[in-house]
């Protein structure tokens, strides 16, 4: 039986990143001046977006008359579109994740939990649903899915690398995918074609360490992965540098590749950057597609 | 001893331990430097690459080769390595060691030591008897041939002696020797007759002659030449180093140092070098000996005397320059009669005062300026001696008529007289012979001498006690009187050849030698010598050290005069009736030659090859050699980088001093700090720091002031105000505070700060007997504001600040000092005790080391020990009374000597 104090303390502890995970991502997201990204068309919603001229299959009740005793002809008030999407977002919280070489102690984990909030923050305002791939967290809006998802979040997984789910996908949605894609690449590519099958647009956001980019390592290593199954044990690790290099060039070269093929958005971020930068690109590229 | 060219090994078989070195090239190979584990997500990129170069699996060549090298050095370095190793003599029968044992060994003394001593173990292994005798010190009865063992213990007492081998002694002693031995005859170098004897000694048996090709230095005593000092350098071989001769003298606080130094360079090939000290006559005078730096034998050292003293005369002109002839200016005659012994300064009086002479010289000078006439006054008193003479202006002033003159020793009748001139009665007057008593008794007074006029002293019930010459009718010729430590003569003529014609005379001079003015020719003849006696005052010893003599032996005077150093004569510092007489080891007419032994004799030289122990230089090395291995593996595991950045780092983080400093400041001001003066001594300011933090560990627990840590204060940088007490250690060689530290302590005492000064010498300076610490108290107390002090009183408020007190021990228990009371103070009737100080005292000075006895470490365990059993433990704690008394004095003043009023106030209140 679990002691529940111990129960407790554990669940203290685990909730403990969420306040201010959520607190962190509703700073990021009040940066980000809304009004630039509304629908910008015509539709059924409840603010005004225009008048026009009344035509036939208007019905006679939907005439603004006050507009109308204006002018001769009739008009009828167009409200903006305000048909909802579901946003739907796949974290990594793979072990790989937990990296981080900066003297701040941020992970890549972190920054995507960051970002991915203030992301979902953004829409949920801007009207849009929000939730996680998978069946845990289905599209909702309102601030309470926020704090859900927050909940979620806070999750670690213990496998050595991600792969998306891509359960749950609604038709036509859009999606966002954050992880380092330093793992097997197959199941980006298994999520990127059911995603497009279904219509589903959206962006991958890779995430990396500067480390991560550089390679500033020497002597003899014996390189771990994070979880610790994978060893690599090299004598002269500078030697390595190329070719690591290079291998992750490629990966960038084929997630890119794979995000045009899928119609998607590909961009690599640094947690050396600021987060804002990487929310400015997500928020163009969830909303380029529109 | 196992040996290779000029290296020998002492432990040869570790060399053995070489072998294994192939075998370890095979092993480092093999075992590469450790990896570093890393976690890194990239891990999944690497999967699959492989390294360029197998080679870096195994240890590099150079890093192995470093590590060969290293283990190479420290094989090498334990096989005991020695550079040069002496073969040690083979040989059988009885060996004599000679040594000359003469000054010209001191400096290396030792060495000689430990080579008899290795001869003798060495003899002794062999079975050989042995037998050890100084040429300055024969033994009388011939060499005792004894075992090893014995003869060890006879070496101690062989000690080199401040003169040389007597020549006729040794060969005479040689002489006499029979049976056979071999001699190995350790020689000073130097070169003399009696080294002859080598060839009686060779009919004996072998000789083998130790002897190092150095110069001996020499120095000839001093001599006072055309007002420089000149000095003969010898030397018995000529080489290419120049030496530097050091004059040393008193400095004006009675601390001999070193007053000048000359660099001297010997003519090529050159045995005699002549060396010029130009001195003021100030230092000239303070000078006790000159030495060759850096060679501490006796014959290197040149002690000095009264005869290189000059004394220093201001002949003080009369009133404004006067035109007229050289030879009827009084002071002619004067320079005449002193120049040649004496130091002569023409200047005026207000300039000649400060300069301090011996002796004022003041011509036909009536009223002087108030200030000079006090100046002059003061100077008389301290021990001057003021000589004046009359003339027309003194005889015709109105000084010393009514009243006698503060600067004259007489009444004067206005006037004077003139006798035997044209236009008077009588002859010129002849002195009378001179009356006992009288400095000038003895003296032969020519006959021409005659005395026209003077100045005539006031009859008085003081003047037959203070005339010492007079002339042939009675009238004071010469008067004197004392005054203070110094005395005032007045000649009643004028001191060129008007008024008398005692200047043209040769008694003129003589008197004025008599009366100390002139000092007496440089060397003291032989009939001088005849029947007197000398006591040695200081010894000089070979090293060229001088050690006070405690013994008082009498030396006839008639062989001091021969100056022939011996053991009937030791060199030193001889006291006679009045004079010091310097015996000087090597003698005006000496020289240093080189021995001159006779072709083919055995001699060992040690510093052709002198054996060198490389043990410690080859481990050194191998240290060397591991640290980069150290920094050659760390960067061949990447790691270098980290290693130097903690280095940095730490470097970085060292605390900025001054920034520290304010911090201190800050704490000290805020809170109560005790503090103790820095003395440069790391030992004596440990345990000062100790003793203050026991104490404030003490009065922490048992009253209500609550002190920080203490701090120790460096009198020349930090601030002082901020410290209620400064505890000051007296260590016998700490600095003297600089001038601005004294206005900074003064102005300290001045504004209610208190220094405890602790000599820690149990207060055994008693009058006649200070110790070091105690004179040095003295010095540093000489440029403080100290009023005057007095033991202190039972009834002192510092017996009951705090705790009722009777003594103030420390580690010892002796009497302490305080700032005297006021005379006035008397008991009142109902008080207890005086009321005596109103005010803290600004100093304490005891003896009785209180910081030792306060000593407490972090735990509050005491440090030193006090005392024995329980009553150290009494002492101990009445010391920590003291401390809080004290420390409760500082802090309330007389607050406590209020407190006898309390009954009073309570009683009216009850009202």
């Amino acid at each position: 039986m679990t002691d529940p104090l111990a129960l407790r303390a554990e669940a203290e502890h685990l909730a403990s990143p969420m306040p201010t995970l959520l607190a962190e991502a509703e700073h990021l997201a009040t940066t980000v001046i809304l009004g630039e990204h509304g629908r910008r068309r015509a539709g059924l919603g409840d603010t005004f977006w225009q008048y026009r001229p009344a035509q036939d299959h208007d019905e006679a009740r939907l005439i603004d008359w006050r507009r109308s005793a204006r002018s001769d002809s009739t008009f009828v008030q167009d409200k903006e579109w305000q048909i909802a999407q579901s946003v739907l977002l796949w974290i990594d919280r793979s072990a790989s994740m937990g990296f981080t070489s900066l003297k701040s102690g941020e992970t890549k984990g972190h920054r995507a939990r960051v970002l991915a909030l203030a992301t979902s923050i953004l829409m949920v305002r801007g009207g849009e649903r929000v939730g996680l791939t998978g069946l845990r967290l289905p599209p909702r809006r309102g601030a309470q899915q926020i704090e859900q998802m927050a909940s979620i979040l806070a999750e670690d997984e213990t496998t050595e690398y991600g792969s998306p789910a891509t359960d749950g996908m609604l038709p036509h949605s859009r999606a966002l995918f954050i992880s380092d894609f330093l793992g097997d690449l197959s199941g980006v590519e298994d999520a990127l074609l059911r995603a497009a099958d279904r219509g589903v647009g959206g962006a991958l956001l890779q995430i990396l360490d500067p480390q991560e980019e550089e390679f500033p390592f020497d002597g003899r290593t014996i390189f771990e992965s994070m979880g610790g199954n994978l060893k690599h044990e090299t004598l002269r690790a500078r030697d390595l540098k190329a070719e690591y290099l290079e291998r992750l060039a490629e990966r960038k070269d084929r997630l890119a590749h794979l995000a045009r093929t899928a119609g998607w958005q590909f961009h690599t971020h640094h947690t050396m950057q600021s987060a804002m930068s990487a929310l400015l690109w997500l928020f163009g590229a969830l909303e380029r597609k529109r | 001893m196992f040996q290779i060219g000029p290296l020998g090994f002492a432990q040869p078989w570790l060399l053995l331990a070489a072998i294994a070195l192939p075998l370890l090239i095979i092993l480092l190979r093999a075992i590469p430097p450790a990896p570093i584990r890393r976690r890194f997500p990239g891990v999944a990129l690497l999967l699959g690459l492989n390294d360029d170069s197998v080679q870096t699996d195994r240890t590099p060549w150079w890093l192995l080769l470093l590590r060969m090298m290293a283990l190479a050095a420290i094989i090498v370095g334990f096989a005991g390595p020695v550079l040069n190793p002496e073969n040690r003599e083979q040989g059988s029968g009885p060996l004599l060691i000679l040594t000359d044992g003469s000054w010209a060994e001191a400096n290396d003394w030792t060495a000689r030591m430990s080579r008899i001593e290795a001869l003798v173990a060495n003899a002794g292994r062999q079975g050989r008897t042995i037998a050890v005798a100084s040429l300055t010190d024969l033994p009388a009865d011939g060499p005792v041939f004894q075992s090893a063992e014995a003869a060890e213990r006879m070496i101690g007492a062989i000690r080199p002696n401040a003169w040389l081998p007597d020549d006729t002694e040794v060969t005479e002693w040689v002489a006499a020797l029979d049976s056979d031995f071999d001699t190995y005859w350790l020689s000073d170098g130097l070169g003399r007759p009696s080294r002859s004897v080598i060839a009686d000694l060779d009919d004996h048996g072998a000789v083998t002659v130790f002897e190092r090709l150095r110069p001996v230095y020499g120095l000839h005593p001093a001599r006072f030449d055309d007002g420089a000092i000149r000095l003969d350098v010898l030397r018995s071989l000529p080489t290419e180093d120049p030496v530097t001769i050091a004059a040393i003298g008193r400095d004006p606080a009675g601390v001999e140092r070193e007053l000048s130094r000359q660099p001297l360079t010997f003519p090529e090939g050159a045995l005699t070098a002549r060396l010029t000290f130009e001195l003021p006559p100030e230092i000239r005078n303070r000078l006790t000996r000159f030495e060759i730096v850096g060679q501490p034998t006796a014959g290197a050292v040149s002690l000095t005397d009264d005869s290189l003293k000059r004394r220093e005369i201001a002949l003080i002109p009369a009133g404004a320059s006067q035109e007229g002839l050289q030879l009827l200016s009084p002071l002619h005659y004067l320079r005449e009669a002193l120049a040649p012994n004496a130091e002569l300064i023409e200047v005026p009086l207000a300039d000649a005062i400060p300069a301090n002479p011996d002796i004022i010289i003041l011509t036909d000078t009536a009223a002087l300026p108030q200030q000079e006439a006090e100046a002059l006054s003061a100077w008389v008193d301290d021990g001057g001696m003021l000589v004046r003479f009359a003339g027309p202006r003194l005889a015709s002033s109105d000084i010393s008529r009514t009243g006698e003159d503060d600067l004259l020793p007489v009444r004067l009748r206005t006037g004077g007289r003139t006798v035997g001139g044209t236009m008077s009665w009588g002859e010129p007057k002849a002195l009378a012979p001179f009356k006992d008593g009288s400095p000038f008794v003895g003296l032969q007074i020519p006959g021409d001498v005659t005395v026209s006029t003077q100045v005539v002293a006031q009859p008085d019930p003081t003047l037959a006690d203070r005339v010492i010459a007079e002339l042939a009718d009675g009238t004071p010729l010469v008067t004197r009187k004392e005054s203070g430590a110094g005395q005032i003569v007045l000649f009643h003529v004028t001191a060129n050849a008007e008024w008398s014609t005692l200047p043209l005379s040769g008694l003129f001079p003589a008197m004025l030698e008599r009366l100390a003015i002139a000092v007496r020719p440089a060397a003291p003849d032989a009939a001088e010598f005849e029947g007197t006696i000398w006591s040695l005052d200081q010894r000089l010893l070979a090293d060229g050290c001088l050690a006070r003599e405690d013994e008082t032996v009498a030396y006839e005077g008639e062989i001091v005069a021969t100056g022939k150093v011996g053991p009937d004569l030791p060199p030193g510092l001889y006291r006679g009736q009045d004079r010091l007489l310097a015996v000087n080891t090597i003698t005006a007419d000496q020289r240093l030659t080189a021995a001159n032994w006779p072709a083919g004799t055995d001699i060992e030289r040690p510093q052709a090859a002198e054996e060198r122990d490389l043990s410690a230089w080859f481990l050194v090395s191998a240290l060397v050699l591991l640290t980069l291995d150290v920094i050659g593996t760390l960067g061949l595991t990447g790691r270098l980088r980290h290693a130097a950045t903690v280095l940095i780092a730490l470097l970085i983080l060292q605390p900025h001093p001054s920034q520290a400093q304010d911090d201190d400041l800050i704490r000290a001001a805020s809170e109560v700090v005790l503090a103790h003066v820095l003395t440069g001594d790391d030992g004596l300011d440990e345990m000062a720091h100790q003793g203050l933090y026991g104490l404030s560990d003490m009065l922490f627990r048992r009253t209500s002031v609550e002190p920080g840590r203490p701090m120790g204060v460096d009198l020349e940088t930090d601030e002082l105000s901020v410290f209620p007490l400064l505890y000051w250690p007296v260590n016998a060689d700490q600095p003297l505070p600089s001038a601005e530290a004294y206005a900074k302590l003064n102005r300290y005492l001045a504004t209610g700060g208190m220094i405890l000064f602790d000599t820690r010498d149990a207060d055994r300076a008693t009058y006649g007997n200070t110790t070091a610490e105690g004179r040095k108290l003295q010095t540093i107390a000489a440029g403080l504001d100290i009023p005057p002090l007095e033991p202190v009183p039972a009834d002192h408020i510092l017996t009951r600040t705090f705790y009722l007190l009777q003594d103030f021990p420390g580690r010892y228990n002796g009497q302490i000092w305080a700032e005297a009371s006021d005379p006035a103070a008397q008991q009142i009737e109902g008080m207890p005790f005086r009321n005596l100080n109103d005010g803290v005292t600004p100093v304490v000075i005891g003896g009785n080391d209180w910081a030792a006895a306060w000593a407490a470490n972090d735990y509050g365990q005491p440090i030193y020990p006090v005392g024995r059993g329980s009553a150290g433990q009494q002492q101990r704690e009445i010391s920590y009374r003291f401390g809080i008394n004290l420390v409760m004095n500082v802090l309330t003043g007389n607050y406590k000597s209020d407190q006898v009023h309390v009954p009073d106030l309570l009683d009216r209140l009850g009202q």
